[in-house]
Order: C-alpha cells, then structure tokens, then sequence
C-alpha cells in the first residue's frame, strides 16, 4: 500500500469537494478498496473517507424505496421491505460475499465493485483495464471467470457483483452528486462496456458521488436469483439470473431478467422480455429466449462454457418461475 | 539415561493393553485446546522482541533468469527503510521434506514466476510492504524458451515396477478398462501463512517459526547461513497448519535469519498470502492412465497404473502417484510407472498424504467402470480383489481392515447392495447419487527422539522437538506417557516444538505419531524400569494407576517410590526391519452420497461415510478429527482446488483464497467416521500407524463415483466444476 | 477519540496504512486475531465492531475512532472462557487453532443475528424469521474458512451452545 493523506469528509458536499482532487478515491466499507490498495491496484494519493456521512438510511419514498449509498448490504437485505417487495435484491446481496463483508460493504460500494480478473488484480501482469495500453493477459490465458457478452478486444473482465444484476432486473436507479450538481442514472446504464476504454468500469466522473439507489414502487411477481459457483457459498458467479416474472393466464406478463457473470456488465436485453410477454411459456419458449441471449456471445476457450451454463442458467429459472417442466 | 530400540520384528507384546490406567486411546480435550480457543497460543509471528523490525520478501515476475542487479536505493531512500538483504545465501526455493539440507541458493538465479530474490527491511510492515514492491531489480531473462507446459515436454522416467505381460492380460480380459484421468495442481493453504521472527545475539540464531519438522529444519538452516547446527534454535510450539507446506524451510526462515545477523536486531518475516501460493510448495497435477484386466468374476488378472507429474529441474521430489497402487489390489500382470516432466513451476513437493491423495481416486473410479462392466455391487468387486499377500513381493501384510472397512462403512451409510445403474433418483432440479471408494495409505516410521521425566510430586514431563501442527500431538504424547506411567493427562505436561529438546520425528507423512510415540515409550518403559528396580521387584510384575504403584498385594505412591528424586529417560526409536519384512499400510472405505443439479452441474456433497483401520487409536478424539479433515479434503480435491498456471508466462493466476477455492463451511455436510481399531505389531512398538492423511486417500474417488451414479457424467478430470460435470452430463 | 479495545481504550496509529488488524496484532499487543490472508478471503480476522462481525484486515484502523472493538481475548480468556470457547473445546472444533478466535467470533455473532432475524443465503422463507438449521449455520459460517477441516466439529459446538442436539 502507497502512503497517502488521509481525509475524513464531514458534509457530502465536502466529500465531493475533495473527491473531486487529483488521484483522490472515496473510501466506504473498503472492503474492495482496501484490498486493491494492498495490492497496489489502487494507488490513490488522498484517500477520502465517506464513511461517516448521513447516507445509510433505507427509506420509503412514497413508491418504491431509496436505499442510501451506505446502506451496507446486511441492512439492505434484512430490510422488511426488500424483503417483502424485492425479495430478489436480498437474494442477490445474500448471494455475494461472506456476512462479515456484506455487514462492512455498502450499496454505493457494491456498485463500484472492480473485478475479480486476475490479471487486473496482478500488477505484474498486463491489463488494459488497470494500466491503459498494457495489453489483456486474459485473451490468451486464464479466463475460466471472464467475460462472453459485450467483450472487446482490450478486456474480457466481468463485473463481479450479485446486487447489481438484481437492480438491473428491478430497473433502479442509481442518484449521483457532484461537486454542486445531482443526477440519476439508471442502474442498466450505469456500468459501461469495456470497449475502447476498459479503465472505465461506470458513468461516475472525477468527484461524483454515489448518494442512493431508487427501487421503482413493488411490481410483485416470482423474484428469483440464481447463481452458479464453484463453491456452494463465498464465491464469485459463473453465471447468474435475476429474474422478476409475473404472469396471467398462462402468458407471461411482466418478464424482467438481468445475468450476472457474463459480461463487463450487468447483462440486460429488453428483447428477451418483448419476446417473452404475451406468450406461453414452454420449453422451445425459453430456448429462443436463451437464443437472443447468447447470439452474439463469444468464448475464449477456457470460459466457452459459460454459454451453455447461461443457457441452462436460463431455462432453469423460467422453469421455476412457469412451472413448466423440461 | 536413554532406551534404543529398532525395530526389526513385530512387537506382538501389545504392552500398552496390559497397562491399568486406561488413558491411552480414550476421547480426551486437547491439553492446548484452551488456549487456541482463547487466543492465547503463541504462533511463529507473534513472539515479543523489543525493537523488532518487518522484513517483506521481494519477488520477481520472471519465469526464467538472472538477477543482474539491485538498485537498494530505490528501497533505502524510502520511510523506515532499514536494509535490502540480497545475500547469496538467500535461498529460491523451499526445501523439500527430511531435505536436511540448504534448498536452491543462490536465489539471484530464478527458476519460477514470483521466485522471492531479495528481503526488503523497515522500521514498519507497512512501509516493509511498499518498499519491497518499489525495490528496483534488474534481471537478464532467460524465459521464453523455458518449459512451461508438463504436457508438452519429454518426460524422465522412474524405474517402473513389470510383473507378466500387462498387455497380454487386457487382450485376454473378460472385462476391462483402461481409462486416462487428469488432476490438477494443488496449494496446501494452511491458514497460517509462513511465518518466522529470527534474533542472533553475535553467536547463536533463535527463530521462532512455523514448522513441521524442526530437526531437519535446524540442519537446513544451518546449512543455509553456513552456520553450525549448535547455533541454531527453532522454536514452533504452534504451528497453523502444514500439510507439507512446512515440511522443510522456506525463503521467510531464511530471510529474517540472514537480516537479523546483518542488522543485530530481531527481524519477522511473514510472507503474503500471495507469496505463499506462489513461492512455497504445490501438489503436482497429474495425468493416470489405469488398466484394469478381470476375468468373468471381476477378479484382477492385471492392473496398470502410469502417470506423469512435473517438477523444476533438479528437485528430485516426484509426487508418488502410484504409491498404494503397489499393494492395493491384486492382478498378477502388473506395470507400474512414474514420470517426471521438468517444467518451470514452483516447486513441487509434499502436499498432505502426497501420491494417495491423486492417486487412489484414479483407481477407485476405474474400480467403478470395471463393477459396471462385470455387472457387480461395486462393495463387491472391492472385496473380491484384496490380495491374500503383496501382489508384487512376496510379502504377507502386517495388519489390514480393508474389508472390515468396507463392510461396515456399508452398513453404517446404507448402501444399497447390487449391481448400479446411474440416474435412478431426482429430487427436484437434483439428481442423487451414491459411490463408495477404498482408502489406503502406506506406513512410515522415522527415528524419533523424546525425554520423559517422572518428577519428585509424581508428575511427568514429557520433551521433545516435535511439533502439533494441529493433529493432536500434544494429547497423544501425554496419553501414551500418563498410560505408561498411570498418570492421568492432567498430571502430564508435554513440551513440544524447541531444538533445544531431544529431536523427535517432526510432523509428516502421518508418521509422527507412531514415531514419537514410540519414543515416549520406550522412556516410559525405562522409567517403569527404574521404579521396579527401586521396588525390587520385576518391571513385568508392576503396574502403575493413578499415580500409584501396584504388584502382587502391595500399594506404593509413585511419589513414595521416588523419594524426592526425579528420574527421567530419553527413548529412542528407530525404524528396522520390520516395517521390511511386512507390508504396512493403511486402510479404509469411503462412501458418498451427493446431489448433482441437472441444470448447473453443481455438485452437493449431502453426506459421507469414512471406516478407517490405522493400528492402535491414540485418542478417539483427535484421531476422529483428523479423519473429519481428510474428509472435507477429499471435497475440495472432487469439486473445487485446481491451481491455474498462465500458458504464456507460467505464473500462478489464482493465487489467493478467493480463487483458489478450498472448500468453505456450507461445502461439507454432516461426516461420519467409523474408527476400526487394530493392533499392528510390525508398525511400531505403540502398534500403531499413521492417521493424518489416511482419510484423503481414495475419498474423492468415492465423490467422483457418486457423480456418475446420480447423473451418469462420468468425469475424468479432477476437480470436477460445474463446467466438467456439465460436459460429461448426457443429453437425456 | 480513540478506539476501544476490549474495553480498554488505545491511541490510533500515526500511519493511515495500518489496518484494524494489524494495529490490534501489533500495536495493542493483541495477538488473538489472525491474519490468515489479509483480503478478506479467509475470515481469521474476524472480530466485533460495535457488536458487529467483521474483516479487521480490510478496514483502516484510523477509522474507528469512537468504535468499541471485541477481539477473542475480550469473549473469554483461560482463567474464563466464555460458552462458545468451552463448545470448541469440548466438540474439538480446532486443530491447528489458527482460524479458531475467528471461528469463534464469527460464531458468537453468529447466533445473535439469527436471533435479531437477519436473513441468509440459506434462508427458504424470506419474510419468516430465519431457523437454526444445519444449513443455516453451514452458510452464515462460510466466510471463516478452516484449513484442517474442522468444519463439521465447528458445527456440532455451534449447535451445542444454541441449545440443540449436536
């Protein structure tokens, strides 16, 4: 870890001040942070601490829910309301992590989450995300966690939270504050694809600030979060589905899926939902939804099953929210 | 005064089930156990010293090369910073097990990715650990032609063993197999990384570190620094886990060392996680082929066990894959071959029960193929095929519970008998599953040293360098001591883990207990020598019960008898010829029932079973828990350890516990474990073997059997993720 | 402010860099907490802050001024164990020892959110209050990892101290 200043801010609008400094990061829970600094990932010459500041609060706000940038993920997920009306966000948060980091991990946090590539967590290794230019050692070499939806040729990482790909599902919204200026994000465009620019994880500018995320008012319906690992708790996803799935005679009326594990992003094509609302749901149904899914994915080798998993990931979650046996 | 016995014939006297006080064996709580649970034990890093400084290893991104110079500036210009130790005795790599000797020096030549070169030294850990990234080193690269790939390059063969014509023997089979079965590299990860704190007061070196087998570790050291094996002490009266991984010294014992000497001062060195995975020891991966020839009743008429493993140029360490295969199962045509690919990874060395713990799943999954073939209970085919005598010597076995094991495991888990067929029950999105698995573990004795003094209040004390790496020692010496001597364990204090004790065996290769063991008791029987001489009667005639001394009619305290005089033996025990003359082994039977999701691939383990026959139990308790952890290692080698190594530069990419997945609380269900008690005479004068590893030999075969039972995916590859099980899985 | 320490209130560090860990390991003397791999990857620094379990490795200790911090030796100590550390004992849910103070803060916290009705991953009723099952604690323990494989002994003397059958 580099030396740095470390600065304790008061206010929010202090904390966007100085966030907004040269090499300056906002320190929450820390539980990323803290291990990339160790790493030297992350070299920030101020470090920023948010921790202290009044955005822990989980709120009704009259519709849906506004849940404060540093809300951790114990309290998101233990909430009677998230409970109730968006069981998938606390399955999602359950899904992830051990309980003695969701108790220190925060919403804002959690959404800025860096991924678990291990060759960006190497800084003897080349990574275009960690060191603009470097190269991608992951192309040609370890790959089995990474990417097969909205790759590019510099990075095939995978954003590696569960919490995300439920607000994605849930279509949330992500509230920003800058130094003198706020604005919401919707959570599906909040992370960005790694195209040209695999430095850039999310839409956050130098000095903004996670403030909250909205959750839109309850649409009920089947919430299911399914996530496929290697260990049956404490590991990162292989695949996984959030999906909110409402129905009425037997046609599918609300179909809302977001995968987690596969892209540089929480991965979320409206087509799936068009092609999903107002049919039956049926074996060949759920198929060509997977078909839409992966027509575009692309394997590197060692992660190339992760399309079939997708696939299966897939179908196995509308079987369960349907009934329909395949 | 010192008792010397080798052993060259079986010890059929069983003098331990002759002695009256009943503690030997018995369930009891670990004497240190209050302290562990309490925070209170003192492990390698935690030692005081005033003034101590924090050494950070340097390691080097290169897979191949030289360093050709050190720019200690770019270090000692930073805060705190005290030293850059670039010695040539630094050494590369770590030292293979009972080396007794300096591992690879000087550390300036780089034979693997991440190879420590250099020790960077401040006032602070944290400003040891950024300086020690910012040390300049500038090395000439000798890479790109290094081998990297163990598939790719002419492997050494070992001397094979041949008996008939094994392919004569497949051709003539009624039933047959012959399968190839892949397992990948794994990390011993004990939870305490490598750790030692060294001080030097201008003569004498005393570390404190964590370590497995300080005899040996002495010499190494010693060997190391060019200093005499008098100048060094090692202390390790904790150690947080080994399974191999401290087996020999590694670069922290000898950085801190070296830094200590230079500066004067305490110096700790504790490696990174990071460090650990990449500099210490890995299990090799492997590739077995099995062949197996029976004839219309599932009776072996040939057995064939070949596999290649790696290691780095010049360790002369090869995991010994077929090392059970040897005596397991009969099959009068037999080849047996080992070879060694030399590539540029870590080195290869001792991972808990190394060879059986790849070795034996190969086996036992193409045990399975052959009862399915043959149209047998897979219990049944097991049974028909223990050998009467060692199938390639002629060489009867000393003691064996093969059968006993796995008959009584059956019982104990419900397995249903007959023929299988997969895919027979679903639950859900799960199908479920059962296999069964024999374990087996060959038997190893070392020379061991141990003192035991029977003090003037009637208590005994217990001394040698031996270390408890978490196995039990602690309870055991006492037990074998306090049964002896008929004291209870409270009245027993063992001292372990300081050269400045008599050199016991050192904990490894399940050896440690009978071994040390035997030490203490052969003391004991000198000091039941002693008292009887006192008593003027004969030592066959006394026993001994809490803390009295007992003969014909006649009552003694053992304080009586002493007198207000200590008397203490040093017992020494050493291997001979009847660990020779016999085969001597461990055996077992695992079973498992896991659920395998339709979907996913994701593999449950819902239960297991493990019946294990390893001579005399020392202690229920630990001996129990040391089956339960060989156990849940068994799940990580079936389902999720799998070192992953670049293709390109060779380094180690998952190297930390994140990624490298040892298996967490929710992975491993209820365990039960059956223990079979024996008694084997030629194992050691204690009668028994070892149990450490024993339970890892074979399980995950047992895991891997159950897979193909519950979903019909039969997986040749170790461990079997989700992705593995999803590709075998058939379509219907 | 400084931070409290088992009671007993201690001086932050000058350099930000120490982490609560390493400030309680070297700077309060308190070697019961572990460092097993410092990310957040193992659990063997698990100690209580506020009441609260958490990673000691991946939180700054400059942090915490005004926070009361509870570390294996202020659950109990030799002359005074407290119920959970009796439990390891008696249902041998250690070997080498090293992950145990983490084990076993990790447990004694354990038990208290079960109590106050927090959810897991293991939870089959969201909205009920979730049941000590087996799986229950299999899972809420899953951030402590144990090398020698106690995990099933863990269990029984988790089981033990909430009153069920082991």
């Amino acid at each position: 870890m580099r030396p740095f200043d470390y600065q304790r801010a008061e206010r929010l609008e202090h904390a966007a001040q100085l966030a907004a400094g040269e090499d300056t990061m906002a320190l929450a829970g820390g539980t990323n942070l803290i291990d990339l600094m160790k790493l030297q990932v992350e070299t920030p010459q101020t470090l920023v601490d948010i921790g202290r500041l009044s955005l822990g609060e989980i709120a009704d706000d009259g519709e849906g829910l506004r849940i404060g940038a540093l809300a951790s993920n114990t309290a998101t997920a233990a909430h009677p309301r998230v409970r109730s009306d968006y069981p998938v966000l606390a399955r999602a948060i359950l899904a992830g992590a051990t309980q003695q980091l969701r108790n220190k991990a925060t919403t804002g946090g959690n959404l800025c989450q860096r991924t678990r590539c291990y060759y960006f967590t190497n800084i003897d290794q080349p990574c275009n995300k960690r060191e603009p230019g470097s190269g991608c050692g992951a192309i040609d070499g370890i790959a089995k966690l990474h990417a097969v939806l909205g790759t590019s040729p510099h990075c095939i990482a995978t954003y590696p939270g569960d919490m995300a790909v439920a607000l994605s599902a849930l279509d949330a919204t992500v509230e920003i504050a800058g130094d003198g200026h706020e604005r919401s994000v919707p959570v599906r465009e909040f992370h960005l694809l790694p195209g040209d620019t695999p430095e850039r994880d999310n839409v956050l500018e130098p000095g903004e600030i996670i403030t909250s995320v909205t959750l839109p008012a309850p649409v009920g319906g089947t919430h299911i979060y399914r996530k496929v690992r290697e260990r049956s708790s404490y590991a990162f996803a292989l695949c996984s589905v959030a999906a909110v799935i409402d129905m009425a005679d037997n046609r599918f009326t609300r179909a809302d899926l977001a995968f987690g594990g596969l892209a540089h992003k929480p991965w979320h094509d409206p087509r799936i939902a068009d092609l999903l609302i107002g049919s039956e749901p049926s074996a060949a149904l759920f198929d060509k939804a997977a078909d839409l899914l992966l027509e575009d994915a692309q394997g590197y080798g060692e992660n190339d099953f992760k399309i079939p998993l997708a696939r299966r990931t897939l179908t196995a979650v509308l079987c369960e929210a349907t009934g329909v046996e395949a | 005064m010192s008792v010397h016995r080798k052993q060259d014939a079986p010890d059929e006297r069983n003098v331990l089930d002759t002695t009256k006080q009943g503690v030997l064996g018995e369930p009891l709580e670990r004497p240190e156990g209050l302290l562990k649970v309490t925070g209170t034990a003192t492990y390698a890093a935690e030692f005081d010293a005033e003034n101590c400084l924090e050494g950070v290893l340097v390691t080097v991104p290169v897979v191949r090369g030289k360093v050709t110079s050190i720019d200690r500036e770019s270090a000692l210009q930073m805060p705190g910073v005290v030293a850059v130790i670039a010695d040539e005795r630094l050494t590369g790599r770590a030292a293979q097990g009972m080396a007794g000797e300096a591992p690879f020096q000087p550390a300036q030549q780089v034979c693997y990715w991440g190879q420590p070169v250099a020790l960077v030294v401040a006032e602070s850990f944290e400003e040891a650990r950024d300086a020690a990234k910012h040390l300049a080193v500038e090395i000439d690269e000798d890479g790109d032609e290094a081998p990297l790939d163990p598939d790719a390059v002419e492997a050494e063969q070992r001397k094979p063993t041949k008996n008939g014509d094994l392919a004569h023997a497949m051709t003539q089979a009624v039933h047959s197999v012959d399968a190839t079965f892949t397992t990948d590299g794994h990390a011993s990860a004990a939870m305490e990384p490598h750790a030692a704190m060294a001080q030097w007061d201008g003569q004498s070196l005393t570390v404190h570190a964590s370590l497995q087998m300080l005899k040996f570790n002495r010499a190494e050291l010693a060997d190391s620094l060019n200093l005499k094996e008098e100048q060094v002490r090692l202390i390790s009266p904790y150690v947080g886990g080994g399974f191999g991984s401290k087996l020999g010294i590694s670069e922290e014992a000898v950085g801190a060392s070296l830094a200590a000497m230079e500066l004067g001062k305490p110096v700790r060195v504790v490696m990174s996680r990071q460090q650990v995975f990449q500099t210490v020891m890995r299990r090799s991966e492997t590739t077995q082929r099995v062949r197996l020839a029976a004839d219309g009743e599932g009776r072996l008429t040939g057995f064939g066990h070949e596999a290649r493993v790696s290691n780095l140029p010049g360790e002369e360490f090869a995991e010994p894959v077929l090392q059970s295969s040897q005596f397991l199962y009969g099959g009068d045509n037999r080849l047996l071959q080992l070879e060694v690919a030399r590539i540029h990874r870590m080195t290869a060395g001792s991972v808990r029960a190394p060879g059986e713990a790849v070795g034996v799943q190969t086996v036992e999954q193409a045990m399975d193929m052959l009862a399915e073939k043959a149209g047998l209970d897979p219990v049944e085919l097991r049974l028909r095929n223990i050998p009467d005598k060692h199938p390639a010597k002629d060489k009867p076995y000393s003691s064996r519970k093969l059968a006993e094991c796995l008959r009584e495991g059956a019982s104990a888990f419900g397995w249903k008998e007959g023929p299988r067929k997969p895919r027979h029950t679903r639950e859900g999105e799960w199908w479920i599953g059962s296999g069964v698995a024999s374990a087996a573990r060959i038997h190893a004795v070392v020379e061991a040293k141990a003192r035991v003094t029977l003090r003037p209040d009637g208590t005994a004390l217990v001394e040698t360098d031996m270390t408890d790496i978490g196995t039990g020692t602690y309870a055991i010496l006492g037990q074998v001591a306090g049964e002896m001597l008929g004291l209870s364990l409270d009245d027993v204090e063992v001292r372990l883990g300081d050269t400045d004790m008599p050199p016991g065996s050192g904990s490894g290769g399940s050896f440690g207990a009978s071994s040390c063991g035997s030490a203490v008791f052969l003391a004991c029987e000198g000091l039941r020598d002693t008292l009887a001489e006192k008593l003027g009667i004969e030592a066959s005639d006394l026993s001994l019960k809490d803390g009295f001394a007992l003969w014909e009619d006649e009552k003694k305290a053992i304080t009586e008898v002493l007198d207000g005089k200590a008397i203490e033996e040093i017992g020494h025990f050493e291997p001979g010829k009847s660990t020779e003359d016999y085969a001597v082994a461990s055996f077992g039977a695992f079973f498992a029932e896991v659920a395998v999701n339709h979907w996913t691939g994701e593999t449950r383990v819902r239960r297991m079973t493990g019946a294990f026959g390893f001579g005399r139990v020392l202690n229920a308790r630990t001996a129990r828990s040391q089956c339960l952890g060989g156990m849940t290692w068994c799940i990580g080698n079936a389902l999720t350890e799998s070192l992953l190594f670049d293709p390109t530069d060779g380094h180690l990419a998952n190297c930390d516990l994140a990624e490298y997945h040892v298996p967490v609380h929710r992975d491993v269900p209820d365990l039960e474990v059956l223990l079979l008690e024996e008694r084997d005479a030629a194992a050691s004068p204690i009668q028994a073997k070892g149990v450490g590893e024993l339970g890892l030999c074979g399980g995950a075969g047992a895991i891997a059997n159950a897979i193909y039972d519950a979903c019909g995916a039969r997986v040749f590859a170790y461990p079997m993720t989700p992705d593995r099980v999803l590709a075998a899985m058939p379509e219907a | 402010m400084p931070i409290t320490i088992n009671d007993t209130p201690h001086d932050l560090p000058d350099d930000p860099r120490v982490s609560l860990l390493d400030f309680l390991r070297s700077h309060a003397g308190l070697t019961g907490t572990k460092k097993g791999c410092d990310h957040g990857q193992c659990g063997a620094c698990t100690v209580l802050v506020n009441g609260v379990r958490i990673n000691s490795c991946l939180s700054l200790a400059v942090t915490h001024d005004g926070d009361e911090v509870t570390t294996i030796e202020g659950l109990g100590s030799p002359v005074s164990p407290s119920e959970m550390q009796m439990a390891f004992l008696r249902h041998d849910g250690f070997q080498c020892g090293y992950c145990t103070p983490g084990q076993i803060c990790s447990a004694t916290a354990m038990l208290k959110e079960i109590a106050a009705g927090w959810p897991s991953d293991a939870t089959e009723d969201l909205e009920a209050s979730p049941q000590l099952t087996g799986e229950e604690i299999r899972e809420r323990m899953s951030g402590n990892l144990c090398r020698c494989g106690a995990y099933a002994n863990i269990v029984a003397a988790i089981r033990d101290v909430a009153g069920e059958s082991a």
